[in-house]
This record gives structure tokens, sequence and C-alpha cells, in this order.
């Protein structure tokens, strides 16, 4: 397999989805089956050529250092899961 | 302890003064209501995009010119990838692999020498949100008015070898950052911070020891602090036969230690790539230079300036330099009165007294008030004892000089005559102990001018009651 | 949305009136093509519009009735991605292409629905169930836009805004029998686009017609400094008529016709190709020699940056949260566990897998340079022809649940949209005929960078002599 069992929960931690066994296992199936066919890329010659991430050649997106106006707080709070007197609740960090 | 090297390096995320965040035009004000300076794109909302705040550029090139760096012409963001609850975004936006500057330096004065401390790095990165943690239930309260706030990241190379140097750099750059204005350099509130990288490896070794890195060192005490027990620590392991392992360790101010991190060392991962969501940013020369020719007088160069200008001791203008505002101030007394020394002894001793050296615009005493002072201490006018005092109501009450004088009948008795009357009767009335100068006792002299400053409640002129009490002696 | 236009002024019927009945329609709609349908707002910008009308107002969007797909903030009403993990999101702000919209008077009837997170073909991972095509209610509409293909070809809306990430509004519009258009990257803001792969995503137009389509994307279209990539492009005024084609080089490439296109589909793809041959055009033997390469090439670098855009999904500020967790670990791994259908938890593992140490350089870095490639293929072929053309997808409308195991197969149906997003270069899909099954099959056409003029006035005048798009289903 390309990929096996531990890779599969390693990479599930990093991104931060909880799965079970049979999703583990089904996972490994379809990621090894995807990543084998991404090994086509292995048959170009990509010596010497340059990475993309941008398509258009634009740079210097730029805005003055000016004030706008924030959102009122409900706005910023009214979506939150949880919240109290104004700060967004999670469960603590055990450290 | 001497046949250990220390290896020292830092790391320092300088918070900007700039008015909006790096991405986005909220405030970055410190101190609101919580979540009040906030806005979707630095919540992290789905759909929002970041656009750069040139300011930071325009400060990130300030610093790096001012360490000597070369300023990168290409400078790509990336997205630093990890959760946690103050990062909205699930990732943070900093610089990798194209940083704005490299190769720099610092030079720092320890033990009288100069030292050059290299600088790696230094990058444009944005701050996260603020944890607070409940004391007693298992939960974390969250602002996010620091997030998005704008940083620049500078890194050392490991060129400090003990614990004193490391604390003389991180005051030089703190102070560079606040005379450049991109920094108020305030370690309690969270403005300067620092993390230092740390190893010991036997005397003279080449290759460096495992090192630790130590977080949440909020002063400068508390980094020598922590500093010094880290390597007392290190050493203790090595000298006992065990390993120093790969960590990261906070400052623990109660227990005067450093801890271990318990939570669990996660493989940072953090699969950086570059960020789609911003365009690269070209510097080219013209920029720079404008940047350059804004660039204030820097420390280094004051000092240097001082030294030569004003003939005073290193001490006096380490002092006087330490702040923009305080050298300024400084000058300013100087063109008004051409006593530098005189100036400086009252700068350092009386004014710095009232006033911390950031804050001396706030200082009633003017510097045409102090220079008028020091002027009628030379006349004679005032006694220097007496000068203090009416320093004192100065600072407190912003009165001049000569109304505080006349108002308090403080003037100095310099009016021969009547000082002359005055020894005359101590004298008098003191005929054993002019016997024993006359014999050769003439320390006594003190004795007789303390006298008459009792007699005169500290109005006469002592230079001048000294000079005519050994005159009448000597006859 | 042009008839409708001209309905409004000359033969009196209110947007209003027109709104109201259109709701109505919605009401009885089986498609489950709108996720959320804003009676109140619409109504309000209706009568707004008639008002507008009435007082003289000429401007064209005026009173337009428009779908949205759900994955454009709009204010005020939920936004949900097709996603359990923001089913209950509503944002307090909208999208740039929703105040450009409402600026002109246009009337946003609704959300409509996708594939989750925009992450798909067919348009049934999304987490209120799959939307139908209005030509055989057993078949997928396509994906990721089918909730907005469908709801214009079932006469929904006059027309509507999608998102093409790897073909997201061509492959529906084919799949449809309408007209999409994927914009020039940068054209068009993504600001307020829930972002699947950011230097991919493109909002854009779904009507029946080039016409609406090139009236619709003047509306959405330009510079917005909240975004970027947002390109100060000064296009030139938009014409609604086709243009004389005599001349026109229409490049077909060899590998566009090569194993794995559909019997049918090349017929018609064929015969699409006559039609423009036959009205003036030279067809250019050429081909885009990386072409093959171009899905392993995006999935690799999609789903990197998906894996990121999404991180932010984490239950701390909005969107669902698992609750009564032990510790905040917890909390993450089951919000989103729960929060995401199994296409997207496949997507971001892939993509985190193509970022994380080790495997940076031969999948994310490499993908990137394969992307360069193909980028220089374009610019080449652009060099000796105008346009490129072929079919939008290699097959028609098939079964909603065809290759649900099979996620790979489904992920190669994409290898003709794939290259537009790739590059950034605008992309039309226009109905060129109908399969053995009467459904419809779509032409592509591909153009230079920011020539979406000539990409809608050839697709006007091949519908000028064509009536493949005035078809209903």
């Amino acid at each position: 397999m390309k990929i096996n069992k531990a890779e599969v929960e390693y990479i599930a931690n990093l991104a931060r989805i909880s799965l079970d066994d049979s999703e583990v296992k089904r996972l490994k199936k379809e990621l090894s089956s995807i990543l084998n066919y991404m090994d086509l890329l292995n048959e170009v010659d990509t010596t010497d050529v340059e990475p993309t991430v941008h398509t258009r050649t634009i740079t210097n997106a730029l805005r003055p250092d000016e004030l706008r106006e924030s959102q009122n707080k409900q706005d910023a709070l009214v979506n939150a899961p949880t919240r109290q007197n104004d700060f967004f609740v999670v469960p603590k960090v055990i450290e | 302890m001497t046949i250990f090297d220390v290896v020292i390096g830092l790391e320092v995320h300088a918070q900007l003064l700039t008015e909006t965040k790096i991405f986005c035009g909220c405030s970055t004000r410190f101190g609101d209501n919580p979540n009040t300076n906030t806005c979707p794109v630095c919540l992290g909302m789905p759909g929002v995009l970041p656009v750069l705040n040139k300011k930071v550029i325009d400060f990130g090139i300030k610093l790096g010119l001012a360490t000597h760096c070369s300023i990168n012409d290409k400078n790509i963001f990336a997205r630093k990838n990890y959760f946690y609850p103050d990062l909205p975004k699930g990732y943070q936006i900093t610089q990798h692999n194209e940083p704005l500057c490299r190769n720099g330096f610092l030079d720092i004065q320890t033990d009288g020498k100069t030292k050059r401390i290299g600088i790696t790095r230094i990058h444009m990165e944005e701050d996260a949100g603020k944890n607070i943690h409940d004391e007693k239930k298992p939960l974390s309260y969250i602002d996010f008015n620091r997030s998005g706030v704008p940083l620049l990241e500078i890194v050392s190379e490991p060129d400090m070898t003990n614990t004193d140097e490391a604390v003389a750099y991180l005051k030089e750059l703190r102070q560079m950052l606040v005379y450049l204005e991109i920094c108020d350099g305030n370690m309690e509130e969270g403005s300067f911070r620092c993390d230092a990288n740390i190893s010991i490896k036997p005397k003279g070794a080449k290759q460096y020891g495992i090192r630790t890195e130590l977080k949440n060192m909020n002063s400068f005490r508390n980094v020598q602090k922590a500093l010094d027990f880290e390597i007392s620590r290190q050493i203790e392991l090595v000298e006992s036969g065990k390993e120093v392992r790969q960590e990261t360790r906070l400052w623990d101010t109660a227990k005067n230690a450093t801890l271990s991190m318990r939570i669990k060392e996660e493989s940072h991962d953090y699969r950086y790539f570059p960020d789609p969501d911003l365009l690269p940013l070209i510097i080219d020369k013209r920029w720079i230079e404008d940047i350059r020719a804004c660039l204030p007088e820097l420390p280094e160069a004051k000092r240097s300036r001082f030294i030569k200008q004003y003939q005073l001791p290193a001490y006096d203008t380490d002092l006087l330099t330490q702040s923009r505002e305080l050298s300024d101030y400084f000058e300013r007394c100087t063109t008004i009165l051409d006593k530098p020394k005189e100036i400086s002894n009252w700068i350092m001793t009386d004014v710095l007294k009232v006033l911390k050296a950031e804050n001396i615009n706030q200082i009633k005493v003017t510097p045409q008030m102090l220079t008028r002072l020091i002027t009628l201490i030379e006349e004679g006018a005032i006694s220097r004892n007496m000068a203090r005092e009416v320093f004192d109501e100065m600072a407190e009450y912003g009165k001049l000089p000569d109304d505080i004088i006349n108002a308090g009948g403080l003037s100095q008795i310099s009016d021969q005559d009547d000082l002359r009357r005055t020894i005359d009767q101590i004298l008098e009335s003191h005929p054993k102990e002019v016997d024993s100068y006359k014999q050769g006792k003439t320390q006594l002299l003190g004795f007789f001018v303390g006298q008459v400053m009792k007699a005169t409640k500290g109005k006469a002129n002592p230079k001048l009651t000294n000079t005519i009490i050994r005159e009448i002696l000597e006859i | 949305m042009l008839e409708t236009a001209r309905m409004y002024r000359h033969e009196a019927k209110s947007p209003k009136d027109l709104v109201q009945a259109l709701l109505a329609k919605i009401k009885q709609d089986t498609l489950n093509a709108y996720i959320t349908v804003d009676e109140a707002g619409s109504m309000e910008a209706a009568c707004q519009a008639t008002k507008s009308i009435e007082q003289g107002h000429d401007e064209i969007m005026l009173g337009i009735p428009i779908a949205v797909k759900d994955n454009i903030c709009t204010r005020g009403i939920p936004t949900s991605c097709g996603s359990k993990i923001l089913s209950n999101f509503i944002p307090m702000y909208d999208a740039h292409v929703i105040e450009r919209l409402k600026s002109l008077g246009a009337v946003i009837i609704g959300k409509t629905n996708l594939d989750e997170f925009a992450m798909g073909s067919t348009t049934t991972t999304s987490h209120v169930g799959p939307t139908l095509n209005p030509w055989d209610h057993s078949r997928t509409p396509g994906g990721s836009s089918g909730g907005s293909a469908a709801a214009v070809a079932a006469g929904l809306c006059a027309g509507a805004l999608g998102s093409d990430t790897g073909g997201s509004i061509r492959q529906p519009a084919s799949f449809c029998g309408i007209t999409g258009l994927k914009p020039t990257y940068g054209s068009v803001s993504r600001y307020g686009l829930v972002a699947f792969a950011s230097s991919l995503d493109q909002i854009g137009p779904i009507a029946c017609s080039a016409r609406d389509v090139s009236v619709l994307f003047d509306a959405i279209k330009g510079y917005d400094p909240k975004d970027s990539t947002s390109v100060a492009h000064e296009y030139t005024p938009s014409v609604l008529d086709g243009i004389d084609i005599k001349g026109l080089r229409i490049g077909v490439p060899r590998s566009f016709f090569s194993q794995g296109l559909s019997e049918q589909v090349e017929r018609e793809l064929r015969s699409g190709i006559s039609t423009l041959e036959e009205l003036g055009a030279t067809i250019v033997d050429m081909d885009i020699p990386h072409i093959k390469y171009g899905v392993a090439s995006y999935y690799i670098i999609a789903n990197a940056e998906a894996s990121s855009n999404l991180a932010r999904y984490d239950g701390v500020r909005y969107g669902a949260r698992k609750m009564d967790t032990q510790s905040l670990s917890d909390m993450y791994l089951e919000t989103r566990a729960k929060g995401f259908g199994n296409e997207v938890k496949r997507r971001i593992m892939l993509g985190t897998y193509a970022l994380s140490a080790g495997y940076y350089d031969q999948y994310y870095k490499k993908a990137s340079k394969v992307r360069t490639l193909l980028i220089n293929d374009f610019k080449s072929a652009f060099g000796i022809c105008d346009l490129i053309a072929g079919p939008t997808t290699p097959v028609t409308a098939f079964g909603l649940y065809d290759m649900v195991d099979d996620p790979l197969s489904i992920y190669l149906l994409d290898i003709y949209t794939i290259p537009a997003n790739l590059t950034g270069l605008p992309a039309i899909s226009i109905p060129c005929g109908f399969d053995d099954d009467n459904l419809p099959v779509g032409m592509q056409l591909i153009a230079p960078a920011f020539r979406e003029d000539l990409l809608l006035r050839t697709s006007m005048t091949f519908q000028d002599n064509t009536n493949f798009h005035k078809v209903k289903p």
C-alpha cells in the first residue's frame, strides 16, 4: 500500500479529524489508490522548472495603514457556539 | 563551571506601532474591551481574505537597514499550519523561505568591550489572539483583539556566550526598536517578547550541544534568571552523565525555575507553503532608499557623537541616550547653555529621579528652566543645595526658578558685607577652634563653614564663605 | 435574464409579480436546487426594483432574480456550503459579488445546493441531500454548482452564480444543457467566496444563454481591493452581439479526443465543431502536451490548499461544535469528524499529506511545477490559435450514486475542465447537442486571459445559429 495505517492516523491527527477503525481502513485504501495515480507526475521532467503559485503576474497588493471601522462585537460573537462576557469560550488547553 | 561553553540564540517578536493590523483595517490598540477590535478577516471567518498593510513593510525595512541587513527584493508570505484556539484561521501567515531581511548585526557593549551579535533574519508575520485560562473551571476565554497585530520576528545568530551578553543584546535591540518608533518595547504588555535557545558544550568543542527553547520570560531580569537557571540545569545534567532533552521549557517566576511543557511533544509539522491569497512583494531600490533617508540618528551613532561633541564620559552618554526624547531634551539644554557636563549631572540625578526616560516630554521642568537654574548657581545667586529644593518645586508645580527663589527668599547671601558680619560672629563665638586652626588644624575650615551655613539657614554662598574665612584666619 | 428585463419594461410585468410567481414555483420544486430561499428579502428587493423601473430607471439587472451558490456569503442569510459544520452559520457580511448585485438592484432569491465545500462533481455530498438533474431526476446535475445549474435549467431563477475550481460551473452547465462561464482568475473578486482552493477558485455566471451570461459577468467582474489576487483589468465594454468568426482559429487538441471520451459525446462535439467551421472558423489540429497530468497536478494543489483553508472550521468562533468534550483536543477532533462529510475528509487528508514533511517536494512542489508546464503549453497554443475547443466533460449526466465508491474515477472526469483552472484562463461551456438518452452535451471553449469577449461572442454566434440552448428539460 502506498500509505500505511500509522501514516493515515498521523495525517488524521495533523488534520484534527478523529477516525474510527473502519474509516482508517477505508481511507488507507482510497488514499493509496489516489496516491498511486499521482505517481504519474514522476514521468514529467521538471528540471529547472519554477513552481507556479499564482497564475497572474501582478505583485504588491498593498493597502495604506488607515483605520477601518471594526465590526461591532455583537457581529463578532453572534455565531459563537459558546460565549461568555464578550469572550469566545473553549475547553481549557491542558498544559 | 568553566569547562563548558554556553551558546545562546535569541528570538524576539516585536509588535509594531502601526495604526492597523497587518492584514485588515482593525485597530492595534492595546487594552480595549475584548473582541471589539475585530472584523471578519482577523476572526478567520469563511470567505475572507488578507490585504497587506504597507506600513508593516516600511517598518521592517527600517529595522533591517538599522541592523545592517540585506533587504530581500522578492518576498513571499507562507502559511504555517497548526491548530490552537487563538489562531483563527488554523494557520499563521508568516514568512518562511524568503524573509524580509537577512544577515545583519547589532553591536553590544559587555565587559567594556564591543561584541558583534549576528542577526540571521527578520521577517513579518501576524500575531495570534489571547487565551485566558479560567482559574477554577476547565475553560479558556479567547480575545481576538490581538489577532492580526503585525509582528517582526528577529532571529539572532547563536553568538551569545553568557547571560550578560544576552541581556545586553535584548536591551540594545529594544532600544533600537523604540528609537525607530516601530515598537514601544513594552515587555509587560507583550509588545516585546523574547524566546531563547540555549545549549552547552565542552569548552572548545566544535559540535553544538542539544538545545532547549525557553519561553515566558517577560522582563530582562527574568531572562537573566531563566538563562542562568537553565545553564546550571544543563551543566548538572551533563556532569551527572545524563543527556539534555530537546524540549521547550517555560520560565516559572514563582518557582524560580524552568519547567518542561507537559503537553505531548508534537511533531511540529507546520506544512509551510506559499500563501496563495497574497501576492509576491517586490521591494525595489527606490523604496529602500526612501526609508533609509528617513532613518533617525541611531543609538550607536548618537552615543559616539555625544562622547566626541560634548566630551562626556561613556556612563553619561549611555544614560542620556537611552531614549531619543531624553537625548533631545539634553541637546535642547545645551543649545541654551553650553555646559554639557553640568546639564548632564542634573539630568542624570534630579531629572531622572522624577521621570522615566521615555516620559521626559511630560516633565514640567523645561530645558529653559533647567538651564536658568544652573546659571543661577554659577552666578552665585543660589547654593547648590538650595537649587535642589528649587528643582523639586519646579518639577512639582512647574514654577519658574526665579519666581520660586524670590518668593521663598532663598537667594544666596553673596553680599560680602552681610556675610562677613556673620562670619565674624561665628569666629568670635568659637575662639578655641580658631586657635586650633591657626595652629595647623586646617580641617576645622569645614566646621566654620558649616556653622555659617547653619546660622544663615543655608543661604550663605559656601564657596565665598570658605574664601572669606581663610582670608580672615590667614592673617 | 435579458428576456426578463424586456418583460419588465415592455410587457409591464413587474419584478414584484415575477418574483412572487417564482417563489411559488420554487415551493413546488422537487429538484432540491435551493437550500435556503429568502422570501422576505427577495420580495423587498423586488418591490424596490419595481419602484425604480416605474420611476424610469433602466439598468439591466434591476429586479432580475438570481440564485447564489451556498458557498458565497450573504449577509443575514445562512451560508452553509452544503456542510453540517456550517449548517447554522449566518455571515454578517456580503461577498463582494453580492454587494455588486444588490447595488444593481438584482433580486437574490436564495442559496443553491452544492457539493460540500464545493468539493465534488455530483452535488451528492451536500448535507441537505442531492440536487436532481431536471432532464432526468435519477441523474446528477453535475457539481459542485449543481443547485445553481438545476435552478437555471428548470427556470427557478433567471441566472445564477456558481463557483469553479476544477470545472464546477462548466460541468454542471454541460450536464444541464445551459451556459456557464469560469472567468479569468482574478477578474471576479473572491472576497466572500468560501475558499476551497485559493489559487484556482473563481465565481462565475450561469444562465440560459451566452448573452445572459455576459450581462451577469459584467455585473460581478472587476477589481476589489479586499481581494489581493483581484486584477484591475480594463475590459473593453461588452458587446451583446455575436462576432463574425470567419478566420477565427479554433484549436482542437488531440488529447481532448482520446480514450475515455464517450462515443456519443464525441459525436456531438465533432458536430459542434463542424458548425463552427461552417460559420467560418478555421480548425487547427494541435495538442496540449501535458493535459494528461492535469488531474494529478490539480488534485494535489487543490487539496493541499483546501486542507489549509478548511482548518478554520474548528468550532471555536462559529459553526457547529461538538459540545461536552473533555478536552480541547477532543473538541477539535470530534467537531471536525462529525462536521465534515467523507469527500471533504478524504481531500483534507490528501492535502495534508501532500504538504507534510518529506512529501512536500514530491507532491505539492512537483504538482506546482507541472502546473507551470501546462501554463506554457497554453501560451504556445495561443500562438497558433485564438480559441481552444473540446468537450466539457467525457460523459453526460450519470446516475446520482454511480461511482460513489470510486472517488478516483470521478476525479478523472475533470480532465478537460481542470486545465483552465490550473492556468487561470477563462473557459465557457455551451450546449452543443444531446446524446441518445436525450441528455445535454456541452462544448467547452477556452480563451487567453481576459478574453471573455472572445468566448462570449463566439458562443453568441454559435447560439444564434443553433437551438440547443433553447431546449428546456
